[in-house]
Parts: C-alpha cells; sequence; structure tokens
C-alpha cells in the first residue's frame, strides 16, 4: 500500500485525530494526536490491509534552541516528537507515525509530556521507550516498567534534552 | 491437620518466593564477554527470570552525533561495534547518502559490498567461535581467530587500521583499493572454505556442542517478529527478512545469493545460520572482485559534499578550495532540512540510522538502531526454564555488543 492510501485509510477511520502529515519526503510520515496515539498504532498493528507487524525504532526528537539569540531564527518552534518506525513483513510497506508534544507538560518546566505506551502492542517497544524515557525525558504512560536504562537511576536530568546542562561530579567523580 | 489448615496460601506462595535466590552475573564476567549484567532469579539450577541490566559502556554517541559532522561521526561508529566497525561504517554513510541524495559511483558501491561481506565473515566467525569457546570448545575458537587475522590484515591493508578503521566518506571511500588488496582478498577466498570446514566438522556433529545448544533458548517466528529481531537471529527462527535481498542497497542486487533460515530458533539454528551465511558472504565477494568496475571511487567533486583525493588537493587549485569548503566548521557543506531513516543489513540484523538534518553540515538528530539493544531484550524470553549454565550458550547465539548495545 502507498504511503497515500495508508494516510487516506487512517483519516476515514480516525477523523481530525490525525493531525498532519508529509507524504512526498523521504520517509513519508502521519502525524497522530497524542491522545489517540495507542488506538491507532491497534488499529496499524490489526488491520489486515495494512498488518504493521514490525516497529523498527522509537525515537524522540527534541526541538529547541536554547541560546536566546539564535532562538529567534530557528526554523521551528519548540516542542518534541516521538517518533515510530514501523514497516509490515507482510505486505512490504512501511510508514512513520509521529507525535507532536509540548517540551513540558502544561508548560511547567519538570513536568515530563506524557505519551501512551505502545508495549503491550509491540514488546520490542518496552526497552525503545525506557531509552527515550531515560534520555529524552518524555513519560510513557501504561508501560509495565518504565526505569532508566543507559544512565544509571540517581542520574538527574535528560541528556539528549538540547537544553540540558552537563553536570560537574557524579557521586565525587569530576565529570568536566 | 492444624499445619496444613493454617498454611493458606499466602502462606504457601511465600515459602515457594523463599526457595528462589538470585544470582548476579556480570557486569565483569569472562562470558559477557563486556560489560552487562544480568540479575538471575534462580530456582535450584534452573532460572525463572532473568532482568538484565546495561548501560555500564554508555558513551553518549548519540549525543556526539549532535557535534561531529558527517564525515566526523564515521569515527564513532566504529567504537560502537569493534567486531565489524566496516559495517557500521557503511551503515552510517549510507543513512547520510540516502538524506543528501547522493548516487554513489559503481566502484564505490562494488568496494564497499566487498567489505560489508568480508565484516560480515569476521562477525559471524567472532561469534560462532566464541560461542563455540564459552561452551568448552577452545580449537574452533582458534581456527576463528585464525581467519579473522587475516581479514585484519585486508582491512589494515585498506584504511591502515585493523580495528578502528572509519573507511567510508559521504559520497565515496577514504582511499581507492589496489591490486594488493584483490590479490589478497583471492587468496582468502580460496582459503577460507577449508578454514570453514574445519570449524563445521568440529561443531556441527558435535554431541557435546549439540547437547548444549539444541532446543536451548527457542524463539519462534511469532516472537521474533513481535520482538523486532531481525538479522541471524530472527532467520533462525523462520522470519526471512534480509535488507539485501528485500530492498537491495549498495551493489547487492547485482550479485547471486541466498538467505539462509531455518525454522527451529534454537542456539544450534542460530549457529548453523551464521555458518552457512559465511559461504553465501563468500559468494557475493567472489562475485564483486571478479567484475570490480573500474572509474573514479568518489563522486564528482562538483557536487560539493565529498571530500577530493589527496593527491589533487596537492596538485590542483580545485581540489584545495574543495577540501577548505568541506572542512572548515563554519563552511562545510549544505543539507537539506530532512529526516530519514536508513538501515543496512548489517552482520547482527537491521542496523539503522534515523538522522535529522537542520540544513547544516551537523546532524541535529542521530538516533541509531543497534541490532544488540533489541537482541538483548529479547534474553530473558529466551532463557526462562533453562539451566543457569544455559546463559552462556544464549548470550553467545546473540552476540551481544555492548558498546553498541549502551552506545
Amino acid at each position: 500500500m502507498s504511503p497515500q492510501e495508508i494516510a487516506q485509510l487512517l483519516k476515514d477511520q480516525f477523523g481530525d485525530r490525525i493531525t498532519g502529515e508529509a507524504l512526498d519526503v523521504l520517509d513519508p510520515w502521519i502525524a497522530v494526536a497524542p491522545e489517540a496515539l495507542h488506538e491507532v498504532m491497534e488499529f496499524l498493528r490489526n488491520d489486515e490491509r495494512l498488518a504493521m507487524d514490525f516497529l523498527h525504532c522509537v525515537s524522540g526528537v527534541d526541538y529547541f534552541e536554547p541560546d536566546p539569540k539564535k532562538a529567534k531564527r530557528a526554523k521551528f518552534e519548540p516542542h518534541m516528537e516521538v517518533l515510530y518506525h514501523l514497516s509490515s513483513m507482510k505486505h512490504g510497506h512501511r510508514i512513520v507515525i509521529k507525535v507532536f508534544l509540548p517540551r513540558w507538560k502544561n508548560d511547567r518546566p519538570g513536568e515530563l509530556p506524557e505519551v501512551p505506551s505502545v508495549a503491550d502492542i509491540w514488546p520490542t517497544a518496552n526497552w525503545h521507550e525506557r531509552e527515550v524515557y531515560d534520555l529524552m525525558g518524555i513519560r510513557f504512560v501504561g508501560h509495565p516498567d518504565l526505569r532508566r536504562i543507559l544512565c544509571p537511576e540517581d542520574w538527574v536530568g535528560h541528556p539528549l534534552r538540547k537544553d540540558y546542562e552537563f553536570p560537574d561530579e557524579y557521586h565525587g567523580i569530576r565529570a568536566r | 491437620m492444624v499445619t496444613e489448615t493454617r498454611a493458606g496460601t499466602g502462606q504457601a506462595e511465600q515459602a515457594e518466593r523463599e526457595y528462589l535466590w538470585t544470582l548476579n552475573f556480570g557486569p565483569q564476567h569472562p562470558a559477557t564477554h563486556t560489560t552487562l549484567r544480568i540479575v538471575l532469579t534462580l530456582d535450584g539450577e534452573r532460572v525463572v527470570d532473568a532482568v538484565p541490566d546495561i548501560g555500564y559502556l554508555h558513551s553518549g554517541f548519540e549525543k556526539l552525533g549532535e557535534h561531529l559532522d558527517y564525515n566526523q561521526y564515521v569515527v564513532v561508529t566504529d567504537r560502537m561495534n569493534y567486531i565489524s566497525p566496516l559495517a557500521n561504517n557503511i551503515a552510517w554513510h549510507c543513512a547520510v547518502e540516502k538524506l543528501l541524495g547522493i548516487e554513489l559511483t559503481p566502484r564505490c558501491k562494488y568496494i564497499r559490498t566487498i567489505l560489508a561481506e568480508l565484516a560480515r565473515i569476521s562477525d559471524h566467525l567472532l561469534c560462532v567461535g566464541a560461542a563455540a569457546l564459552d561452551l568448552g570448545a577452545m580449537t574452533a575458537f582458534l581456527y576463528a581467530f585464525n581467519q579473522r587475522e587475516l581479514l585484519y590484515e585486508i582491512f589494515e591493508l585498506v584504511c591502515g587500521a585493523r580495528f578502528t578503521t572509519s573507511y567510508t566518506r559521504v559520497g565515496g571511500l577514504m582511499y581507492d583499493v589496489d591490486e594488493r588488496f584483490i590479490a589478497r582478498v583471492r587468496e582468502f577466498i580460496k582459503q577460507f572454505p577449508a578454514a570453514h570446514a574445519n570449524i563445521t566438522r568440529l561443531l556441527n556433529r558435535n554431541r557435546i556442542f549439540i547437547d548444549r545448544t539444541k532446543g536451548i533458548g527457542v524463539l519462534s517466528r511469532e516472537d521474533a517478529i513481535n520482538l523486532g529481531c531481525t538479522g541471524p537471529v530472527a532467520r533462525a527462527s523462520g522470519v526471512t527478512r534480509d535488507l539485501r535481498k528485500d530492498e537491495p542497497y549498495l551493489a547487492y542486487a547485482d550479485f547471486d545469493f541466498k538467505v539462509v533460515c531455518m525454522k527451529e530458533g534454537d542456539c544450534y539454528a542460530r549457529y548453523l545460520v551464521r555458518m552457512a551465511e559465511m559461504l553465501e558472504s563468500l559468494k557475493i565477494v567472489e562475485q564483486a572482485i571478479e567484475n570490480l568496475p573500474p572509474g573514479p571511487v568518489n563522486v564528482d567533486v562538483g557536487t560539493r559534499v565529498v571530500l577530493p583525493e589527496k593527491p589533487k588537493v596537492y596538485t590542483t587549485i580545485e581540489g584545495l578550495i574543495q577540501q577548505f569548503e568541506v572542512i572548515m566548521s563554519n563552511r562545510g557543506f549544505e543539507t537539506p532540512v530532512e529526516e530519514c531513516y536508513g538501515a543496512i543489513e548489517s552482520p547482527n540484523g537491521e542496523l539503522g540510522f534515523y538522522i535529522v538534518a537542520d540544513g547544516s553540515d551537523v546532524a541535529y538528530r542521530a538516533r541509531c538502531r543497534p541490532p544488540s539493544f533489541i537482541h538483548f531484550a529479547v534474553f530473558p524470553y529466551l532463557i526462562r526454564g533453562h539451566m543457569v549454565s544455559d546463559v552462556v550458550a544464549v548470550l553467545g547465539s546473540l552476540n551481544i555488543i555492548a558498546a553498541e548495545l549502551d552506545r
């Protein structure tokens, strides 16, 4: 199925909960409202015509320019994205599902943005989501075991956020 | 009678739980090869549950990707996988070239294909040899390393380093290969089947090896797909997926080779798949080296993204200007404001890079999808119900590379 057909199918099924699309880029993507993500993913996985049984990767991206001088010239509004690269073993087509999130929940710094977990649809998402949580600071609601995975459990902050400040020391170890 | 009535279900469960004990496996253990830790819950010698704990080798490679330009980052990809660094170099630049829309020259494609396949052979040799070593078979490991030594010499010949190859560049390669390379590869092709047969004879019908691996760590086809497995691990479970065939990149469409699959999904099947894949890789290398096209290895200098060859830099003004334009940090080359996910079939499975470009010569985000990360998440599913000594058998068959696992 072509990306256009997939996008049309999703729009017919979910209406305005499909919030955006870009189909003529290198990897065509479809944006989904965070609250509808779990439902859309379940449809993508279980519908016979789509059968997206393979989740390649869950990645987070932080769009933010920490330098206030450069921020005015930045080509994007500050936000975060979670991407799901999906493909179907059966049909051989692929698509990217995107979720746009604010950098902080309710714009209150320190409150992590939330997105539903898909670990119950694809078990492989379990570790991917833990990694995104650890490095990007996005909370996956409904995840069975949301702990830090790469950083130590007592680490402060989320290193891949663009405004992350590297700590001076960690347990008496000089870090810079 | 009294005790029976008193012992309610809660107490019985507690007694059951007290029976279990916890064993810490790693982070320093000869069979983990590098640093990874597993917390095992045991019932006697039987593994009830395993909780992998990773991050001991976390080096912030993805963060580094936001500071190094597309040519510099290739150095980091070496460090990500010290067993087959060339495959990682190629994976990174395949993703970058997809982003920039560069079509490589035929000669470059062929050389990259040859080196990717040699890297696959060296990776599988280590995996097979070390898996056998962990189970007590020393000789197979030595046979395997003997062959790896020959491959290292070939890698050293093309790029001057044995491990940290950093051989690819945007739109081409560091250097072209010469006649000596071709002669060495031909020599390798000639003698490798004998060494392969030696390992086969030692292990394939070895009673101890079969007892230790057959029926251990069984992964069904459905689980393999749901858990995101790729590469030999998935193919040993009957998933007929190989990016070299399904979405041919580089020059794979030109060659005749088979995708090796098995149905059993146990450690022995994964071993057999790797052994058979080595011979298929050798077939590809043989076809490629005999049909190596002439011509340049780098795309045309006019495209303004590729580093010129060193003689050109020293003798022509165009070459010098080009070198300056690409290297200088305030100039660099321009990229489209786009994002892409590029993946190749690395020896361990699908190795993908998701790159977000913001127009400068440095990636805005360089996400890596390492196969080891996904395969290690599968480990608890494979080991439940088996003996504690099977932990090393399963680990060996998954070929976990901690540097790639933790990045």
